[in-house]
């Protein structure tokens, strides 16, 4: 069987050969990935096919396609507004699925979203035409480890890495738990709350990083009120990819593709050590 | 006194229920699933609670006959009343909110959140919250603000701060999604009094167990009057806390027909309606699976009700579970329906209902003429609530000056 995409994506960021080639990979700077989020069909659905081309060409190293739900209930005011300009556009699940394969980025794309617009779909289909379409992973915000185990075993035996959301309230049993079934990489929420821009990053977060770090070898990521290139490097010290949603989804709804790409290439080279 | 022993501890009510929220609730529920596990079986928790629900509530509350009522629907027929408006804050919801308001304390939590509809819920916990002297947040749909003013005046009264819930319907469903968004920030202070049968376990099977006191009283009180089982036990459904909190005590006599009944709105045909049951299909919202009022792309779809409590698009998943298994019938009225039961129960009896028990009430009265029932049957009706909230928006609707 061949490397899954986000595996191999996670080795040559790791080997210190991220996209285009090894020259940010020398020395001990650390070379952490990018992985910007976005909401289908946000602010319109041709925009957004042009948002998901410009995160590949900013140097992001993986994809967030947020699938809109009315009811998002673990985010803040910037991706509900999102979410509502999607849905008002018309998106739906087999138009982001033709999104993400309209846009056939190089970059693992991950699909994130409430659980029951996947179930409405059909989640063994789901999985399918996802994949079919390019995507390479599957994170469900309303999903916690162990909740519904048949779901999980639909997604594990697919080719989609079930991403798995930790919060700095997960005990070390549920932490056991969830990295078990986890791949791909971990997802961990810097701190309570919803998603959205905010001042710092939390003073906690070396130490529930090093707590799943003793739990697991997967790579992992880090977001949740991660807006700022200081705050994408600061993190980026710490973890080995750095996710960053509500200040794109922003850069993009008020100041158009040219304000995203700045902030991307910015945060791009914050993670990259560059 | 605690309830019966069996209750589900898996979460699951058949396929139904279960726990879909973000990873940083699940330590709370955990803890709030062990911490009532806990009290169920600690004769000082269900000592504390009766106490309070006798000197505080004012239960038990009385079971009235209704002969005016009773002979719009058949001769002979008896239709009784359980009487949860005349709870103190005037409907069923305080059964809960002290129960809860109880654990909270177990928990160490200070600080308690709730989302509203009609604003009943939101007036029980705020009035639980001064009774105990804790910090109290009600998240309520702007809409249902507009619609509920004075209920909105009786929780700032006694010392809570009510939010408007401006995002999406801004109704009830919003409002949940609000104190959903609360609680994930605040989790670890701060315990969030869900009002209904709903939301991800342990919330369904702990709500239904503190309503679960309208029940045992009604079928005592029945049996020792009459000395026979009600013929049929009525109760409107939304989440459907009022709902489980009668038919749990009846679900084990055969013969006796259990009935919810949703909001039809404007017709279920006109699709603003609320009927969850009726013309949903299972999905997860609000932390867990059971039928929900969706599009064909699973976004969740308004819902419309003239009764802001029963404006819901979700229904509890123990609804879902009894509507499969057939022991539960739901039917559902529409507003119109409502408003002449509303009426009618106010001339023939001089009882003021709730728009959402009046649709209850709704239900029975269109049965008159049908056969239905006989000389000398028994039907209980859950009066879940008080009009009192309703009557400024019912004298608009109807055309009427104050």
């Amino acid at each position: 069987m061949s490397e899954h995409p986000i595996a191999a994506r996670w080795r040559a960021i790791r080997a210190g050969a991220g996209r285009g080639g090894g020259e940010r990979g020398g020395g001990a700077r650390r070379h952490a990935a990018l992985i910007p989020y976005l909401t289908a069909g946000h602010p319109t659905p041709a925009a957004s096919l042009e948002a998901l081309k410009l995160v590949e060409a900013a140097g992001a190293d993986f994809l967030e396609v947020g699938v809109p739900f009315s009811d998002p209930l673990a985010d803040g005011p910037t991706i509900q507004r999102s979410t509502q300009a999607a849905l008002d556009g018309g998106m739906t699940v087999p138009r982001v699925l033709e999104l993400i394969g309209r846009a056939a980025l190089g970059i693992p794309v991950v699909i994130m979203t409430y659980l029951n617009p996947v179930l409405a779909y059909g989640l063994e289909r789901f999985v399918a035409d996802a994949h079919a379409a390019g995507a390479a992973g599957l994170l469900l915000t309303d999903f916690p480890a162990g909740a519904d185990p048949a779901v999980e075993q639909v997604v594990n035996a697919s080719p989609l890495a079930l991403i798995r959301l930790l919060a700095p309230t997960t005990t070390p049993e549920r932490l056991e738990r969830a990295v078990r079934g986890a791949s791909g990489f971990l997802y961990l929420i810097s701190r309570l709350g919803v998603t959205g821009a905010r001042d710092r990053v939390p003073p906690d977060l070396a130490e529930h990083v090093a707590r799943v770090r003793a739990a697991s070898d997967l790579p992992l990521a880090v977001g949740f009120g991660i807006s700022t290139p200081a705050q994408a490097r600061a993190t980026a010290q710490l973890a080995d990819g750095v996710v960053v949603g509500s200040a794109v989804i922003e850069a993009l709804g008020s100041g158009g593709l040219p304000a995203a790409e700045r902030l991307l290439r910015d945060l791009a080279a914050a993670v990259h050590g560059n | 006194m605690p309830p019966e022993s069996g209750s589900l501890t898996t979460g699951r009510f058949g396929p139904y229920g279960g726990r879909y929220v973000p990873e940083t609730l699940m330590s709370a529920l955990d803890e709030l699933a062990r911490v009532y596990d806990d009290a169920k079986r600690d004769p000082r928790f269900w000592g504390e609670l009766d106490a309070l629900l006798t000197d505080y509530v004012g239960r038990p509350t009385p079971v009235t006959e209704t002969p005016r009522l009773g002979a719009e629907v058949g001769v002979g027929v008896v239709v009784l009343l359980k009487r949860e408006d005349l709870n103190h804050t005037g409907a069923h919801k305080i059964n809960n909110t002290l129960g809860q308001v109880l654990l909270a304390r177990r928990m160490g939590k200070r600080r308690i959140i709730a989302e509203t509809g009609a604003g009943q819920h939101g007036v029980a916990t705020a009035t639980v919250c001064a009774r105990f002297g804790l910090e109290c947040v009600v998240y309520m749909g702007e809409a249902d603000m507009r619609r509920q003013r004075l209920n909105v005046y009786r929780m700032e009264l006694m010392g809570a701060r009510v939010v408007p819930v401006t995002s999406g319907t801004k109704t009830l469903k919003d409002a949940t999604n609000e104190a959903l968004r609360d609680w994930v920030t605040n989790v670890t202070t701060t315990h969030y009094i869900i009002g209904s049968v709903v939301g991800p376990d342990p919330f369904p099977r702990l709500v239904r167990d503190f309503q679960a006191v309208i029940g045992r009283e009604a079928r005592a009180q029945v049996v020792q009057r009459y000395g026979r089982l009600p013929r049929t036990v009525v109760a409107c459904v939304g989440g459907g806390s009022n709902a489980m909190g009668i038919f749990s005590a009846f679900l084990d006599d055969a013969g006796v027909e259990l009935v919810g009944v949703e909001a039809a709105g404007e017709g279920l045909a006109s699709g603003h309606h609320a009927a969850s049951l009726a013309r949903g299909r299972p999905g997860v919202f609000h932390g867990s699976l059971s039928y929900l009022l969706q599009n064909a792309d699973g976004q969740v779809q308004p819902a419309h009700s003239v009764s802001a409590g029963l404006d819901y698009p979700g229904v509890g998943p123990e609804h879902a579970y009894l509507k499969d298994t057939g022991r539960v019938l739901y039917e559902a009225v529409t507003d119109r329906q409502a408003l002449d039961a509303f009426a009618a129960l106010s001339r023939l009896e001089g009882i003021l209902p709730a728009l959402e028990s009046a649709h209850a009430v709704a239900w029975v009265l269109g049965q008159r003429g049908g056969g239905h029932w006989h000389a000398d049957d028994i039907v209980l009706i859950n009066l879940s609530g008080r009009g009192d909230k309703d009557v400024a928006m019912v004298a608009e609707l109807t055309g009427a000056a104050l």
